[in-house]
């Protein structure tokens, strides 16, 4: 019995030495809530590097994806809660704006080259768009060469200059299917991934440039308000919505039954093992393609094309250009930690280190003036976004989905998308779904 | 024992505190949320039925989960019992290697529901690839695969349980119905299982609330997919909870009327088959 | 002669079964030696000279999840929450058993009566009870553990007490021992049976519990149930050799556990039921 008594002495002295180290861990001012995945490793050196420069401890705690709210939502009732999250938009704001402080006199919001992309109410400002993203149709160069040389394929279209529509684009990618065994590719487009929480770049990308056609002709307001502000939708662009998804999953390198288990990581390998000639995603892939192992792409042979969907005058669309990701200071937290958190942006975003390290490790197109021309992210995919971006030619489709009405919205979008693949639903069945999902989600 | 009474700091505190702090209070609470809007708990605005009405009303994946699990959990307890059993007797019978087998039967009921999920994954899905489908193609594939799953896990338990009660027998009530001249059949049925009985009812409870409460195996396999029509009410509570802003109090509605479902349902089952042991 | 032809058909039978029971588990062993893109298109076959990439799905599996690390807090709350369980809960039954009161039924009523709660209807409460307590760290934890334990280890543990004989308590006390003497000297030695299933059963809940830990300290500490599932997007991408490496190297310890103290667990299993 003696034994016992003392094991569970040590046990004692050992669990107090245990609270000593627990209690450590919590003194951290700034407590960071990150909504990129695939940045968490960067963003965890990032905060080693702040401390060592400015003694002050940064605690990052990365989501898994597609689990952001649920994440926040358990943390913010913490005592320990986060110190900066983020907001996805409009929709994003209302769901928390009882814990968005006004940082309209803090000097991240000074730095907003363009003050009217940060989140307002009132007088007041409560979230800053931190990063420009773009998204399209990624090919690679050099199985689109391989193509062009073929002698036998369609002669319409000679070159990727001339891809200016859907028709065009539906013309080259169907007779590349038909040649897809010289091409050595699976399919041409990497595999449309529907498994959950993978569905997002159809559920909210995709889905954006149909409704941006709908309320882009709104009267005196931008898409985004008329969207915001539409209890009801049309879906007038359904047609052309399914006609893009359609050619995605009939030359897709998938089988259309075996999308639903597909993630996004697996369309990116597709794609930089060369196995697929296509992939509608953004600039933030770059690490996804760069960071395959045995990665056949070159990176001068990746380029993004627009997303055509069909619709008249389509020729001078550009990609799709806009953010959905805002920081927002909690202002729940004590004077202290809101403005430790305010330093600790700034220094994200104004220091030499900070800086170097957003457009070299993070590959961040920021929004703000602190960024002079040489010190942007130099990665294809980047480099892509500000040409498209300084082409007085196109037209940029900005970001509206962020007005959706909200995370369920998306998510039973996903799933009447999955359905229609694997044939258990029509597409006028997923048509009903976003129009009536749309109506019961927006209160 | 008067003197032990002075020591009810010592004997009972610990547990005393613990449970409170990690249940009893956390019930009433939850008890009390479910009739509130809330987003953390201080701000919590009483509503009265209101959360309870929005489940049946505005909601509805709470009835069509119950139905999946109310399914799920009929064909896992036929299923694991039956299988569980007829292992438990080909085991008593002192075939070689009778040790080595019940090793490898118990094994998978040590391994966690999070990693199982992920290796019934890997398989169904390797299996489906064949065919060209995966386990999201069809929710019925989802739901197989929750039964092959839930039996691998939980036969190896219940065969330990069958094991326990099959040895139990006294054998002269055996040998005494083998020389009134009763078949193995009839041994099985008049003796071998009326005298399983207390077995018979720990192993129904255990397989009926543990079929009713899956969570973990049904959040690494399938999460849900496709559409949501593989989730089990464990996973439709805790997507509502944390996936949806505004619905907290709902979530937390739903979980009372588990609650009540788990404790009607498990009561009765006892109250029934004991009743059924005394008759013998 | 007609029972070895029994036998012998049985033991082919079971035979049989236990290669399917042992076959998932085979499988993933396989898998996670292979190249990741070869996991999920063909998992029944053996690597080949091309998919073959040896420990490379353990060491980038160790890297991004730090499983060690998550080895370590598994371990650790497991252990200490056993052991707070098995005494406290101990102690609460003995007394519960030789002190009859009002308070002491209606505690034992309570603490049957959690063990047929489910953890959804307590979920967010606890993990914000145990926040505002301070207790979401791997030491509070164990306290909430205890406290959500109780329920069926008191259970257990009042229903062998019963059966203990009053006489030898007596006898101690005459010779001067204090209850709490007298509890480790003779009741506690006694209860060894009932305490190693008690421990067995919840090492084995605690060990692969995942919805607890993850919501009072996912964040922060990650156990080796929660360390996998985050590597289902945690990381921006599922790495299907990793997931398969760290599969397997979760299961390793539960198989050597299992091997080492395969007598008792069953042993426990089986008396357990029998209580219960």
């Amino acid at each position: 019995m003696k034994r016992i008594i003392s094991l569970i002495l040590t046990v004692l002295t050992v669990v107090a030495l245990f609270t000593g180290c627990g209690k450590k861990k919590q003194n951290a001012l700034v407590y960071f809530l990150n909504f990129k995945p695939e940045s968490a490793a960067v963003y965890e050196e990032l905060a080693k590097k702040y401390e060592q420069e400015k003694g002050v401890k940064v605690k990052v705690v990365t989501a898994a994806a597609n689990t952001y709210e649920q994440t926040l939502k358990s943390e913010i009732a913490k005592t320990e809660a986060p110190t900066i999250f983020q907001v996805n938009g409009p929709i994003g704001y209302n769901s928390w704006k009882d814990y968005c402080l006004d940082i309209k006199d803090s000097k991240i919001y000074s730095y907003l080259s363009d003050k009217s992309l940060a989140i307002k109410s009132g007088d007041g400002v409560y979230a800053v768009p931190y990063v420009v993203e773009g998204y399209g149709i990624i090919y690679n160069n050099a199985i689109m060469d391989k193509y062009f040389a073929l002698p036998n394929r369609q002669q319409k279209v000679g070159s990727m200059e001339e891809i200016k529509n859907f028709a065009t684009l539906k013309i080259v990618v169907d007779d590349m299917t038909k040649n897809k065994e010289k091409l050595g590719i699976d399919g041409v487009f990497a595999s449309t991934s529907l498994s959950s929480g993978e569905d997002w770049r159809f559920t909210t990308h995709l889905l954006n440039i149909p409704l941006y056609y709908e309320y882009k002709s709104a009267q005196d307001k931008d898409a985004t308000t008329a969207l915001l502000e539409s209890k009801e939708i049309d879906f007038k662009y359904e047609q052309n919505y399914k006609k893009i998804f359609d050619l995605y999953i009939e030359n897709s390198a998938t089988k259309k039954t075996l999308l639903g288990s597909k993630s996004v990581a697996d369309s990116m390998a597709e794609f930089a093992l060369s196995k697929a000639a296509m992939v509608q995603n953004g600039n933030w892939a770059w690490s996804q393609i760069s960071g395959v192992k045995g990665n056949t792409v070159d990176e001068k042979d990746i380029k993004m094309l627009p997303i055509y969907i069909g619709v008249d005058g389509e020729e001078k669309q550009g990609i799709c250009i806009g953010t959905e990701n805002y920081f927002a200071i909690n202002k729940n937290v004590s004077e202290e930690k809101r403005k430790a958190s305010l330093d600790f942006l700034d220094w994200l975003f104004s220091s030499e280190t900070g800086k170097r390290e957003v457009t070299q490790k993070l590959g961040f197109i920021t929004p703000f003036n602190t960024f002079k021309e040489s010190e942007t992210s130099n990665d294809p995919l980047a480099k892509e976004i500000i040409r498209y971006l300084n082409d007085d030619e196109k037209t940029v489709i900005p970001w509206i989905f962020t007005a959706f009405p909200s995370e369920n919205f998306k998510k039973e979008t996903g799933s009447a998308l999955l359905d229609y693949v694997q044939g258990t639903k029509t597409w006028k069945e997923v048509r009903q779904t976003v129009v009536e999902k749309w109506k019961s989600e927006r209160k | 024992m008067k003197s032990l009474k002075r020591y009810s700091v010592v004997f009972v505190m610990p547990t005393l505190i613990a449970f409170i702090i990690a249940f009893a209070v956390p019930f009433v609470l939850g008890l009390f949320l479910s009739f509130t809007e809330f987003r953390t708990v201080s701000d919590a605005q009483f509503v009265g039925f209101s959360n309870y009405i929005r489940i049946f009303t505005q909601d509805k994946t709470f009835l069509n989960s119950l139905w999946f699990t109310v399914k799920f959990a009929v064909i896992s307890v036929v299923t694991i019992n039956l299988f569980a059993f007829v292992l438990a007797i080909m085991l008593t019978r002192d075939v070689f290697g009778t040790r080595l087998f019940r090793t490898v039967f118990f094994m998978p009921n040590l391994i966690g529901g999070i990693v199982l999920g992920y290796i019934w994954q890997l398989i169904i899905n390797g299996v489906l690839f064949n065919f060209g489908y995966s386990i999201t193609t069809n929710a019925s594939y989802g739901f197989w695969g929750l039964v092959i799953l839930m039996n691998w896990q939980m036969i190896g338990y219940m065969m330990i349980i069958y094991i326990a009660g099959l040895s139990n027998i006294p054998t002269d009530i055996i040998e005494a119905s083998k020389v009134d001249g009763a078949g193995w059949f009839t041994t099985l049925f008049r003796v071998t299982i009326p005298s399983c009985m207390p077995s018979i009812t720990i192993c129904l409870f255990l397989t009926i609330t543990n079929s009713f409460k899956l969570f973990d195996q049904n959040l690494a396999l399938t999460a849900g997919a496709p559409g949501g029509r593989t989730r089990m009410v464990a996973l439709d509570i805790y997507e509502t909870f944390y996936g949806r802003i505004g619905f907290e109090g709902i979530g937390q509605a739903k979980s009372v009327i588990f609650f009540l479902l788990v404790a009607v349902i498990s009561l009765t089952q006892l109250i029934l088959t004991r009743r059924k042991e005394v008759e013998i | 002669m007609a029972k070895r032809i029994y036998d012998t058909l049985i033991f082919i039978v079971l035979l049989f079964l236990s290669l399917v029971f042992i076959a998932p588990v085979l499988i993933v062993v396989i898998n996670s030696f292979k190249l990741k893109f070869s996991i999920a298109t063909e998992p029944f076959l053996l690597p080949t000279a091309q998919t073959f990439i040896g420990f490379s799905n353990y060491a980038e599996g160790l890297r991004t999840t730090d499983f060690l690390s998550a080895f370590g807090w598994s371990l650790f709350i497991t252990v200490f929450s056993v052991l707070a369980i098995v005494l406290f809960t101990s102690m609460t039954a003995w007394y519960i058993v030789r002190v009859k009161t009002v308070f002491t039924t209606l505690l034992y009523y309570s603490l049957v009566f959690s063990m047929i709660v489910p953890f959804q209807m307590v979920m967010f409460t606890m993990s914000k009870t145990a926040n505002v307590l301070g207790l979401d760290n791997p030491l509070g934890i164990i306290l909430i553990y205890l406290g959500f334990g109780a329920g069926l280890a008191t259970f257990m543990f009042t229903g062998f007490v019963k059966s203990v004989p009053l006489g030898i308590e007596e006898a101690a006390t005459i010779d001067g021992c204090t209850p709490l003497g007298t509890f480790f000297k003779i009741v506690f030695p006694i209860l060894k049976p009932t305490t190693i299933t008690v421990a067995i059963l919840n090492a084995m809940w605690i060990w692969n519990d995942y919805l607890l830990p993850y919501l009072v300290i996912g964040n922060d500490y990650k156990t080796i149930p929660i360390a996998i599932q985050y590597l289902k997007g945690g990381y921006g991408s599922v790495d299907m050799g990793a997931m398969m490496a760290m599969l397997v190297l979760s299961i390793i310890p539960v198989v050597v556990f299992y091997l080492f103290c395969q007598k008792y667990i069953i042993k426990g299993v089986a008396a357990g039921a029998v209580k219960g």
